[in-house]
């Protein structure tokens, strides 16, 4: 480090009221502006065995429960920087960069993060971290297979890359598997390099609604019988409402004409097409329980009858992706009894992302986690000292 | 016979009780190998384990698994365990860990990265006895199989229901899909559809500490860390994978294939750029160069357009008025950037010819030259005609002859570097220049890698690509799930054993730096 010129120097400040995550407030926040001011920072928190969490846009602070300890709250979002390479269709992206920011800059050379946000207002650093994908992941996957590379700060301090900026590179372990959907608990994301796409040319979203079970489920499987290939198929119900099925199909305006008529006979002469996409497309509700329910994708419609009647649930049919979503206020009570009947199911999975405050002790947040054990001996290894967001990782780790 | 007659026992002059076989190297002659006499010891509880047919300890039978599809790396293992079930492989990998026993796994030994080279004092865990598909699952679009399924197969069963396996590695009719999973592999299709990676939705995995774990299922998204994208990829250094649940894709309506021909390399690479460009996602883009058109159209009479300096193979599928679209677009832009002939085969046997050429590539530049080396860096697409006319230059100036197949569209380049491995030092000439090839591709900002691994042939070039503490970062998430270092050690990280003075991956303070002779900075 010596002879080096100039030697970054973090903004630190004192906490504030805004600063606050689940109730906890720090006593200090860090605003690193570049991934070597964020090594410094964690570094020297490091030295002081300072508990710290990360914030992004802020959007997601209510995800997972309230950390454990709070003395460091490190706000990313002036790690805000965009590298293209249209050509390649790759971009690094600094982790504190607005989601909106990025798809603006793409949008300008006809490209797109093939990746629809459960959250507006996020940055890249906080979907990576929270991981969850919206409806558009059946052609070219979930976040977590567009991430091509990774620069990660560890908790102590150490700055470490995986993976690179090609599409195809098996070089050396994938961490950026770890990180994505790792809720900050095992390293700061200083930036991510994802794959790209080309903005398709034309968009057809394919809507149809079903009283009854059987009719939706008999829709589902005509799609995936049809060679129409969608990007979504989004599946909702709720209480006091009928199944409704959303097929997003993207391509050339000629191929997709035919290709619109027939998702249409797949759904049923019922089904209507538009043009767009409705606003809010994949947005999750901002305040009331949040949970995440995976099931076998065969049994996504069951999942909707069995539980629709007492949550909200939506999410991705064909992969069995789903998420449960109930009003502000619900009782602790409700929200548990219905997580104990999902995971009462042979692999179903059901996991707590937002609980209202204070509701925390009532409710089981994640069931039984398979691969726990391995998962604790990995947090052990990055964070020995449990420091970073404590009780956020799986399990509670 | 008992593994007393194996070559190392011998060497220790004592026969080791199994329980001492980790503390009593101190009192063992220098030149002894407790490892060694910790397999033999094991031996008798391996058969326990496995039965007579399910453990190979005569020498003879032991060399036929010396090396992997990277024939010169070469090493006889200690034993061989061919385990026929998940718990066979758990019971085997405990034993190898209380008894601190390294092991490797092997599936199909088509690996090109020595990944599965055998560890001389340990047990090669053999998955070819597991080879059954469990399950065809139309319903969730899934496969759930052993580890020791052929990739190909696969596809096979899926098939009559209109489905198949989307990866398609060109070894696919042996690889198996454990050997996949480890080395995550890809395919000439994985432009569109992806690699391993994106295919796995669960796994069993029999831990370094022996213990069996299921990640995931049938259903996507579980929850916790995602191990499974961590597992895939990593060469067998974080334990056995016993069964593998793994999407199955919908065969695609409408299938087809160009081949079009350009008097450049350049020209060729220019096409791809504007097909990836103008938004078409070709399932693949293969390109070849003039010598190895020269050797397919010598080996199979593949008639590719006379007079070709480049060709490009390209294939569209989907549904069918997209691909239609697609191929009036792809053809326009050949025709743009400057092909002189592009061909269009819809049908499954024209669609054949053209891979043909394609496919037996590798064999045919066998056939022109004695031996060679593939290279399998990767660099990104638009920097493909400058790194292609640097090795022309390479090529030029060390008289080397270097022969281009390769994944255009996602930039893994194959360079063939061709020699006579009967001419004294050809050998390490040819890997000079292959190394170098690989130099060009980590400047460029690429990889040293695409597809092929890292195992023990590039282990000492992880530090061309990456810095001391991204390698011991990979290091520590390696400990972190195999702290005793008995998983296929001495693969994908640089270690000094391997490497000699180049940079390894440092575990402690160096001796050097310890004693007060050197500084590290
Ligand atoms: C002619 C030829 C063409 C090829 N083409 C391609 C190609 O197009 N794309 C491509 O990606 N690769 C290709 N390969 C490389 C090779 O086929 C792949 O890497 C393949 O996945 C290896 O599978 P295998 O069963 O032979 O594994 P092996 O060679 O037996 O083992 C490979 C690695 O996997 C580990 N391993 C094996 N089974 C398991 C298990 N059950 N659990 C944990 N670890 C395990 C081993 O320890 C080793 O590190 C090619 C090879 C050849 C010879």
């Amino acid at each position: 480090m010596a002879g080096s010129s100039r030697t970054p120097i973090p903004v630190v400040r004192d906490g504030t009221p805004q600063d606050t995550v689940g109730g906890l407030a720090p006593a200090r926040v860090a605003e690193p502006s570049s991934t070597e001011e964020l090594s410094r920072t964690l570094t020297e928190a490091a030295g002081e065995g300072r508990a710290v969490t990360l914030r992004g846009g802020g959007t997601a602070q209510d995800w997972g429960p309230p950390p454990r300890s709070l003395d460091l709250l490190v706000d990313t979002s002036r790690l805000s920087w965009i590298d293209h390479d249209p050509g390649d269709l790759v971009v690094e992206v600094g982790a504190g960069t607005p989601v909106a920011d990025l798809y603006a800059h793409l949008a300008k050379e006809g490209q797109r993060l093939s990746y629809d946000p459960v959250r507006a207002g996020g940055t890249v650093g906080g979907a990576v971290a929270t991981g969850a994908s919206g409806p558009r992941r059946l052609l070219h996957g979930a976040l977590r297979d567009l991430v091509i590379g990774m620069t990660v700060v560890r908790p102590d301090g150490v700055v470490a890359r995986s993976g690179g900026r090609v599409v195809k590179n098996v070089a050396g372990y994938d961490l950026a598997k770890l990180h994505t959907g790792g809720h900050g608990t095992l390293g700061a994301v200083a930036s991510v390099a994802f794959r790209l796409q080309p903005e398709p040319a034309a968009l057809r979203l394919v809507e149809a609604e079903f009283e009854d079970r059987a009719g939706a489920e008999r829709a589902l499987a005509q799609v995936r019988e049809s060679p129409v290939v969608p990007s979504a198929v989004e599946l909702s119900a709720a209480p006091g409402t009928p199944f409704s099925l959303k097929a997003v199909l993207e391509g050339t305006p000629d191929g997709l004409r035919p290709r619109a008529d027939r998702a249409v006979q797949a759904m049923g002469q019922h089904a209507q097409v538009h043009e767009g996409l409705p606003s809010g497309w994949g947005l999750r509700p901002t305040s009331g329980p949040l949970a995440w329910l995976s099931v076998p994708p065969a049994e996504s419609v069951e999942a909707a009858a069995l539980l629709g009647r007492r949550v909200g649930v939506e999410g991705c049919a064909p992969r069995g992706a789903l998420h449960l979503s109930w009003p502000e206020g619900t009782p602790p009570a409700e929200v548990a009894s219905v997580l104990e009947e999902a995971r009462a199911r042979p692999e179903w999975a059901a996991t707590l992302v937002r609980a209202d405050p204070g509701t925390d002790e009532a409710v089981d947040r994640w069931g039984e986690v398979p691969g726990l054990a391995l998962m604790r001996a990995v947090k052990d290894s990055f964070d020995p000292d449990h420091r970073f967001a404590p009780g956020r990782g799986p399990g509670g780790t | 016979m008992s593994l007393a007659e194996h070559e190392n026992a011998g060497n220790t002059g004592r026969a080791a009780t199994a329980d001492d076989a980790g503390t009593a190297s101190a009192q063992r002659p220098a030149t002894a190998s407790p490892r060694a006499a910790a397999v033999a010891d094991l031996v008798p509880h391996l058969r326990a384990i496995l039965g007579e047919d399910g453990l190979l300890t005569d020498r003879s039978q032991r060399r036929t698994y010396e090396s992997d599809g990277l024939t010169h790396h070469r090493e006889v293992p200690g034993v061989v365990a061919l385990p026929t079930s998940a718990d066979q492989v758990a019971a085997v990998v405990r034993l190898c860990h209380e008894h601190g026993v390294p092991f490797v796994p092997r599936g199909a030994g088509t690996g090109l990265s020595a990944g599965a080279l055998p560890h001389s004092d340990g047990v090669l865990l053999v998955t070819s006895r597991m080879r059954r598909i469990l399950e065809i699952d139309i319903a969730n679009e899934c496969a759930v199989v052993e580890p020791g399924v052929a990739n190909l197969d696969i596809t096979r069963a899926a098939a009559p229901h209109g489905y198949y396996y989307a990866p398609d590695p060109s070894s696919q009719q042996v690889c198996s899909v454990g050997g996949n999973v480890a080395e995550n592999s890809g395919g000439a299709h994985c432009l569109k559809y992806g690699f391993t990676v994106n295919h796995v939705r669960g796994l069993d995995v029999v831990t370094p500490a022996g213990d069996l774990v299921r990640l995931g299922g049938k259903a996507a998204d579980a929850p916790g860390y995602d191990l499974i994208g961590a597992f895939v990829g990593s060469e067998g250094t974080l334990g056995v994978a016993t069964r593998v649940v793994v999407n199955l894709t919908r065969t695609p309506e409408k299938t087809v294939t160009l081949l079009s021909a350009f008097d450049s390399m350049d020209a060729g690479g220019r096409a791809v750029s504007s097909i990836i460009g103008e938004g078409v996602l070709p399932s693949a883009i293969e390109m070849m160069d003039a010598l190895a058109i020269e050797a397919a159209e010598a080996a199979v009479a593949c008639d590719y357009p006379e007079g070709a300096a480049a060709v490009l193979v390209v294939e569209l599928d989907g549904p069918t008025e997209e691909v239609d679209a697609q191929v009036a677009q792809v053809e326009h832009l050949c025709a743009q950037a400057g092909s002189f002939e592009t061909r269009t085969a819809s049908s499954a046997e024209e669609r054949a010819l053209i891979w043909k050429g394609r496919k037996s590539a590798f064999a045919a530049v066998g056939r022109i030259s004695p031996a060679y080396i593939v290279q399998d860096g990767v660099v990104p697409r638009t920097a493909l005609p400058e790194v292609l006319r640097r090795i022309t230059e390479l090529s030029a100036d060390s008289g080397i002859r270097v022969a281009n197949v390769f994944h255009a569209g996602d930039g893994n380049l194959h360079p063939l570097v061709l020699f006579d491995d009967a001419e004294q030092g050809a050998w390490e000439r040819a890997e000079e220049v292959s190394a170098q090839i690989l130099d060009l591709c980590v400047e460029h900002g690429g990889s040293i890698t695409g597809e092929h691994g890292v195992g023990v042939d590039k282990a000492c070039k992880m530090p061309r690509m990456y810095g001391p503490d991204d390698l011991e970062t990979f290091d520590l998430f390696r400990r972190s799930l195999d702290p005793d270092g008995t998983a296929n050690p001495e693969k994908l990280l640089p270690t000094p054993r391997l490497c000699g003075e180049q940079p390894g991956v440092q575990r402690d303070v160096h001796p050097l730096v310890a004693s007060g002779h050197a500084e590290q900075f």
